[in-house]
């Protein structure tokens, strides 16, 4: 049979070997090949997603040995927390490189990019061996910083690299605790799952190692204060490197803190969670203070996902069930919105040539499509009801009020982030989208059919979500389940 | 009929999907647009009026459908559930609705972005809907938002004029501050019982510990304060009169505005619990019926008399709930949803006749504009309070109530009520009577507007005496005419009405008094309230946002990361002098800085 988690991870590698090798002359060739790679992979997640055994556990298991001598396996498997994360990273793809079909600077080289950061995020959502884990973890960092250094803005340079030293900083820690694991005679090994369920790490040595993977998650999400690569690396990407930054990267962060640090971790994880919730309630409220503030379109975009992540933080710190069940769904859901917000912040900034919020007003008039999806997904990222933002923030919210380990203050606090978030996002469509058109707004185009296109599907998932929340917590609720049963929180 | 009733959802799927239809399809239409839209309340009021003629004393009409399961033990249910309370309030809704889609025929004619217009009120019809017949918390917070949303979208529908923008974001961002009161009372019940169906918090309520109980009910005031526009959170609904009238009619005066008080009427059992919070709502609301009452004295705009009008009153309402008396709140909330949206078209058809909404700019509409006139009259009457028009018997009661229980608020209430009669009387003189001081045409609208005002004129006129029918219908108890509150509100509606005419035909010779004067125009600005958030509230914060990000932000936070700007500097020239593309050197590095950290891994590792 084939091994579906293999060719979903490895097929976009095949991808960026073709667009690597194609001639130069043939400049229209690559992003044909990466649109076909990439639904083919979509195609394959979906056939995965149908054949998910809901109750099923974690599935789909492939396992070779790899390096025998240092014990390490290739070993894949997706359960219901990976499985949101890998169809959004295969969702998102195809629609990057839709948003990207104008490239004309080098596109093999751009769409070589594409698909090996691909290979990352799928990679890093299955794999199940540390060293694998690691391996897709970092592989993501190369295309991400040629994506921004090369297909960037006027500060491409100094914003790619500050990517790349923040999440290096942070990657180096995070081997650190891996490393550690493995030379405890209590871990001993890089299978994640054995190390899930193992017992009898000592206290102390969880609190160091926490504090390790803590740095190298925390960089990632990004948390305060760990966040000012994020508006830099943001500004400067293409359209499409943002949209996968912040829809899949951002949750590589997130993702570690609920595959490794609370399984691996629990003692730990107790005692830190009165300062991962703080940390995560600052995001909250100093992503959205500093939202405020924002003159350009993307940082704003930018900074209130500081203040959405910190959401999923809070709801982890909690360790309840409504707690990480509403993590993953805010991850996901933030994947989606963002996604949408990012992508029409380009097609704006591709008609007038300006992000500035000043300089676009009235979009209404001049572009009623456009303006209308940028009004609905604000209203999605501001966490309407019925739209899928709300799900997750909600769980979060009632999840870390039941938790004992979250004080009920920080709810309180995180609550009023709720009240801000509609205030940036409303005053920015206030600016944006209603009014009189401005000079720059004057004479455009509205969007276009391959682009209310790529935006369609993002639509869909958001109302079907928000008004079905089961369409995505059915999954996701057997697997922390069984996640809070290992950690002995249940 | 069992059979229709049983579809309880449709009452919120069939306007949504109308919603989308009239969205997609609206330029197809074209002008059957709002005969499409209509069917939306029509089947909202179909629904409300065969629930109440089957009869709901048995047991209430209920469905759910489980929504999603947290965790191994508790669930989260999304059901609906219709009881008496619920289908009186989906007959207001869905009637109000369709007379406002009718109303908007002639009033919105010729408007840019009617598809717009339909299908939001298509929407809001379904969100009102949701909130009415939702049978937990859940369900009424997410349509508690919608209605929100679509007051914004209603509001700012003339989205270039900034006003309409600005009052579009205030009205939803004011409301919710309330809104997070809600939520946090859904968390804080969802720990202490975690169960947020009615039936569930219901029957816990009694064992909760009183802080609990407490607690979330000062929440759920919160939530209702926003909504209903109650102190301190009354400043979004004076701005939201920028939206068009049908909409002040539907969504700021007769439905959206009252669910905080069907919020607290909903979650009675639990509410009534907590005598602080019963308090509470009393000052909340007596303070709000006669501070915005006091306001309305002096407005210049006809909408702006409405506005804080509607504040005033749910400022009744929200008195009669501080006391216990929730029947005669509710009975007033629909009094008020008749004879307000009256009010509100009747001021829809002066301005559209007219082409002003200054008073100063109308006078002797009467004659010009008969039908309106007339209807005016008996809405105006109803919310004076004169006999036996609507308004006179629900404020009656309230005023019999609060009398009884907190007599010292119940002078407060009388203070109001003379007020209001002395602000309508004022009203309709400047608009209806003397002589024409504007420049323009008055004229009386199409059939579709002046149908809508006849029957609410009729409904205004009567449904007062439906109080112990709908007391019966909602499980409250009604009290019987108390002829002395009766004689006395009476004799203030005339007093009031007495000066207030008197002081209209005294033309504006203008305050001559420099002090009185003075507070006039602070009164004229709802007292002040928006600079004082202005200069409070959204000053400092606007302040602060700027210093997290110019200051902590890009200099401590990121400054302290980089290091000083210019390590950071020679760090970037070197790394950018590496960066040539070579994946290899990239490679390397990760490769040597791994085995460095390995060594010192292990060596730190057996240590522990």
């Amino acid at each position: 049979m084939l091994p579906l988690l293999t060719t979903i991870v490895f097929l976009p590698l095949v991808g960026a070997a073709v667009t690597a090798l194609l001639p130069r002359e043939r400049a229209d060739l690559p992003r044909l090949v990466a649109l076909v790679v990439s639904l083919v992979d979509l195609a394959l997640v979906l056939w995965l997603v149908v054949r998910f055994d809901v109750a099923g556990g974690l599935q789909f298991i492939e396992r070779a040995r790899w390096i025998p001598e240092a014990n390490i396996q290739y070993f894949l498997g997706v359960d219901g927390i990976s499985l949101p994360l890998l169809f959004l990273s295969a969702l998102l793809l195809p629609i990057a490189i839709l948003a990207s079909w104008k490239v004309s600077e080098r596109p093999g080289f751009y769409f070589t990019m594409i698909l090996l950061l691909a290979v990352g995020m799928n990679g890093v959502f299955v794999a199940l061996d540390f060293v694998l884990f690691y391996v897709f973890w970092e592989l993501v960092l190369v295309p991400m910083y040629f994506l921004i250094g090369v297909w960037g803005g006027p500060r491409r340079e100094y914003a790619a690299i500050k990517f790349f030293l923040y999440t290096l900083f942070g990657s180096v820690f995070m081997l650190v605790g891996i490393l550690a694991l493995y030379l405890h005679p209590a871990g001993g090994t890089f299978d994640m799952t054995v190390l899930a369920s193992s017992t009898g790490l000592p206290a102390s040595f969880q609190w160091w190692v926490f504090a390790a993977f803590f740095l190298g998650f925390a960089v990632k999400v990004p948390v305060f204060p760990f966040h000012t690569w994020l508006p830099d690396a943001h500004v400067e990407a293409p359209t499409a490197g943002s949209v996968l930054l912040a829809g899949i990267l951002l949750k590589m962060g997130t993702y570690g803190f609920v595959r490794v640090s609370l399984p691996m971790l629990p003692e730990a994880a107790e005692s830190w969670a009165w300062f991962v919730a703080l940390l995560g309630v600052i995001s909250i409220l100093y992503g959205a203070a500093v939202a405020f503030a924002q003159t350009d379109l993307k940082k704003l975009v930018a900074y209130s996902s500081v203040s959405h992540m910190g959401f999923v933080m809070l709801g982890i710190a909690a360790g309840t069930p409504e707690g990480l069940n509403g993590a993953v769904a805010i991850m996901f859901a933030h994947g989606v919105i963002t996604g949408m917000l990012f992508l029409l912040v380009g097609m704006v900034y591709e008609r007038t040539h300006t992000r500035t919020i000043a300089d676009v007003s009235g979009l209404s008039k001049q572009a009623p499509v456009a303006a209308g999806m940028l009004a609905f997904a604000s209203f999605a990222s501001l966490g309407l009801p019925g739209l899928a933002g709300f799900v997750g923030e909600f769980l979060s919210l009632v999840g870390a009020w039941r938790s004992e380990l979250v004080a009920p203050g920080f709810v309180v606090a995180a609550a009023i982030g709720v009240l801000l978030a509609a205030a940036y996002m409303l005053w920015m469509v206030q600016r944006t989208v209603l009014g009189a058109p401005s000079s720059a707004v004057e004479g455009i185009t509205d969007l276009n059919r391959l682009e209310i296109g790529i935006l369609i599907p993002l639509v869909v998932i958001t109302v079907v979500m928000g008004v079905y929340w089961s369409s995505i917590l059915r999954y996701v609720d057997p697997a922390v389940t069984a996640l809070l049963a290992t950690m002995g929180a249940v | 009929m069992a059979a229709f009733l049983d579809l309880g959802w449709l009452v919120v799927l069939l306007p949504m999907l109308l919603a989308v239809v009239v969205a997609l399809f609206g330029r197809v239409l074209g002008r059957f647009t709002p005969a499409v839209a209509i069917l939306a309340p029509l089947w909202v009021l179909a629904y409300g009026v065969l629930s109440l003629v089957e009869g709901l004393h048995d047991a209430p009409r209920s469905g759910s459908v489980e929504w999603l399961t947290v965790g191994a033990a508790d669930s989260l249910t999304v059901g609906w559930a219709v009881d008496g309370l619920t289908a009186v309030m989906l007959v207001v809704v869905g009637l109000v609705a369709a007379l406002v889609v009718l109303f908007s025929v002639g009033y919105m004619h010729g408007e840019n972005g009617l598809p717009r217009y339909f299908a939001s009120l298509c929407l809001f019809t379904a969100a009102m809907s949701m909130l009415v017949v939702a049978d937990g918390l859940v369900g009424l917070f997410i349509g508690w938002e919608l209605v929100g949303a679509c007051s914004y979208l209603l509001i700012g529908f003339w989205f270039t004029r900034p006003a309409a923008a600005k009052a579009a974001v205030k009205a939803f961002l004011t409301t919710r501050v309330g809104d997070v009161g809600l939520l946090l009372a859904l968390a804080l019940l969802w720990r202490e019982v975690g169960d947020l169906s009615y039936a569930g918090l219901f029957a816990a309520a009694p064992s909760l510990a009183p802080a609990t109980v407490t607690g979330a009910s000062l929440l759920l005031l919160v939530g209702a304060i926003g909504k209903s526009a109650q102190f301190p959170l009354q400043i979004w609904l004076p701005d939201a009169m920028e939206g068009p009238t049908p909409v002040s009619a539907l969504i700021h005066a007769a439905t959206m505005v009252a669910a905080g008080v069907f919020l607290i009427a909903r979650t009675w059992p639990l509410f009534s619990l907590s005598p602080d919070a019963l308090a509470m709502t009393l000052a909340v609301g007596g303070l709000t019926a006669i501070g915005a009452a006091a306001a309305a004295l002096v407005q210049t705009d006809i909408k702006k008399v409405l506005a804080y009008s509607t504040i005033s009153q749910l400022g009744f309402m929200f008195a009669a709930l501080g006391v216990g008396a929730w029947g005669a709140a509710v009975f007033h909330l629909v009094t008020h949803a008749a004879f307000k949206a009256l009010l509100f078209l009747g001021s829809g058809s002066v301005i559209h006749g007219s082409g002003t909404q200054e008073l100063e700019e109308m006078g002797g509409l009467f004659r010009k504009m008969p039908v309106t006139g007339v209807t005016w009259l008996i809405g105006a009457g109803a919310l004076a309070g004169l006999p036996p028009l609507a308004g006179f018997f629900s404020k009656d009661e309230i005023l019999h109530d609060v009398a009884l229980a907190e007599p010292v608020w119940a002078i407060l209430l009388f203070g109001a009520s003379l007020m209001t009669a002395f602000y309508v009387a004022r009203t309709t003189r400047l608009a209806f009577f003397d002589a024409y001081r504007g420049d323009g045409h008055p004229h009386e609208g199409g059939w579709s507007m002046r149908l809508p005002l006849i029957a609410l004129a009729t409904l205004a006129a009567a449904v007062g005496f439906a109080g112990a029918w709908l007391a019966e219908t909602i499980g409250a108890h009604h009290g019987s005419l108390d002829l002395r509150v009766a004689a006395a509100s009476t004799l203030l509606a005339v007093l009031g009405l007495l000066a207030g005419w008197k002081v209209a035909g005294a033309g504006h010779p203008g305050l001559k008094q420099p002090r009185l004067a003075a507070l006039a125009d602070l009164m004229r600005q709802g007292w002040g309230a928006d600079r004082l958030v202005e200069r409070v509230l959204l000053a400092p914060v606007a302040s602060a946002s700027q210093f997290l990000y110019r200051f902590v932000d890009r200099q401590a936070v990121d400054g302290i990361a980089e290091g000083t700007a210019p390590f950071a500097r020679r760090v970037g020239r070197a790394f950018s002098s590496l960066q040539s593309g070579d994946a290899q050197w990239y490679a390397t590095m990760l490769g040597a800085g791994a085995v460095a950290l390995l060594a010192v891994v292990s060596y730190i590792g057996r240590g522990l």
